[in-house]
């Protein structure tokens, strides 16, 4: 059969690709729009490498199809920085040495941007209830979840 | 392998109908999707019901609550009426997976994933929560109980779909909760999960209970006898013990490697008695 026809914004450029039914947007992202910074851990959803906001809500890549996204919204770690600057998630993340392999990192960036923009001042609970979708083998979670809390408190309005 | 994305139940009965081959429903896609990726599924047709705005709405039905099938965890969380009303069916559904997986998952497709330790599964079968089906004969309401007869079996025909989930009105002093056992705190497989809703009087005597049972038996269980229990109680030590007996009596689990039988089998009269507290706490306070 032939392929699906898709337009999708990504980080707020529209793009089109085509794919077929079995492809999921991770594999979109990755080897048709060459955006490889959402990277493939499990593909089961269970360790958030590939985290990226679809239509502002946080959602696994590899458990989305491609043709599902027609006319939404996708952003990716690569919508993450503004040119040369980075985001301060970003920048925390390489204060804290909140990364070793950074295979994970991507996902994490992600995941923890959607929670400071929904919860701006979380708890160290809800920091790692919230994370607990991301898996981690080289840090032990101390240095991101520092780095997550630190930023927060940094990112939110003086008083 | 045909994707599908009708904008109307009709248009999606249709298509399953006419399916000569295997065909799957796609909701959150947070067991599909896995399923297809370890060669468990080959679906010939894929039928996306997430444009059809039914499956996608939370709306008040005369004093209760109609949940489509395909909202999601997420979107459970956020609706803050509903989770005042039916607490237990909010909490065991949000208990399924990350919080990606919270961003995607279903009510309707827990449901029809079939599985013994769904979550949602005993919340809503304690809360009498009833699924609106439709197929190519027209629609039937079938109680959730009634949905799922074992492991991937369930009583859907060929060319049913899920299409919401109806949950009435609750009298005063009534509310309900939801527990699960897992060997950590996030993100895993219930060993044994337990869903109680009950109403009390004014005196505090409890006048109505259900109770599911879920991860004890080839499918989710409505103990009656554990309700009876607890019914005409105030859930004193003497109730609370009856309770436990009942709901260990109702267990017919499996050995596995999250639990042995005579774990899950205690483990469900601790968390069916905890439970009941809890519920009774909120109905209370309501």
């Amino acid at each position: 059969m032939a392929k699906h026809h898709v337009e999708a914004k990504v980080n707020g450029d529209p793009v089109e690709f085509l794919c077929e039914t079995e492809e999921t947007l991770l594999d979109v992202l990755r080897d048709t729009l060459h955006l490889t910074g959402s990277k493939e851990g499990c593909s089961s959803g269970d360790c958030g490498a590939c985290s990226v906001m679809l239509d502002g809500r946080l959602v696994c890549s590899c458990l989305v199809l491609g043709c599902e996204v027609g006319g939404r919204q996708i952003e990716t770690i690569e919508g993450m920085a503004k040119g040369d600057a980075l985001h301060p998630l970003q920048q925390g993340f390489l204060e804290h040495a909140a990364l070793q392999c950074g295979i994970c990192t991507p996902g994490f960036l992600v995941a923890s941007k959607a929670l400071l923009e929904k919860t701006p001042s979380p708890t160290e609970s809800e920091v790692r209830y919230w994370l607990a979708g991301n898996l981690c083998r080289c840090t032990g979670y101390d240095k991101i979840v520092s780095a997550v809390m630190d930023t927060a408190a940094a990112m939110r309005p003086k008083q | 392998m045909r994707y599908e994305a009708p904008e109307s139940v009709e248009g999606a009965v249709a298509l399953l109908a006419g399916a000569t081959g295997e065909a799957r429903v796609l909701a959150g896609g947070t067991d599909l999707l896995v399923q297809m990726r370890a060669d468990l599924v080959d679906p010939e047709l894929i039928v996306d019901i997430k444009k059809i705005p039914e499956t996608r709405a939370i709306t008040e039905d005369k004093g209760g609550w109609r949940i489509g099938a395909a909202v999601t965890g997420a979107e459970l969380k956020e609706h803050a009426r509903l989770r005042r009303a039916w607490p237990g069916v909010v909490e065991a559904a949000n208990l399924i997976g990350s919080t990606q997986v919270q961003g995607r998952a279903t009510l309707g497709g827990n449901l029809c994933n079939g599985s013994p330790a769904a979550d949602s599964v005993p919340a809503l079968i304690a809360a009498g929560a009833v699924a609106t089906l439709a197929g190519p004969q027209g629609r039937r309401d079938l109680p959730v109980e009634d949905v799922m007869l074992g492991p991937r079996k369930l009583a859907l025909r060929k060319g049913e779909i899920v299409v919401s989930f109806l949950l009435s009105p609750r009298p005063k002093g009534s509310a309900d909760a939801y527990l699960r056992f897992i060997p950590r705190t996030e993100m895993d497989i219930a060993v044994v999960g337990v869903g109680v809703n009950l109403t009390v009087d004014g005196g505090g005597t409890i006048t109505a209970a259900r109770v599911g049972l879920g991860a004890v038996a080839a499918r989710v269980l409505l103990v009656a006898e554990a309700a009876q229990a607890i019914i005409g109680s105030r859930l004193d030590k003497a109730a609370q013990e009856r309770l436990e007996a009942a709901a260990r009596a109702a267990c017919r689990p499996i050995d596995d490697k999250r639990g042995t039988v005579e774990f899950r089998t205690d483990v469900a009269g601790v968390l069916t008695r905890r439970a009941a507290l809890i519920a009774l706490d909120r109905a209370r306070m309501s």
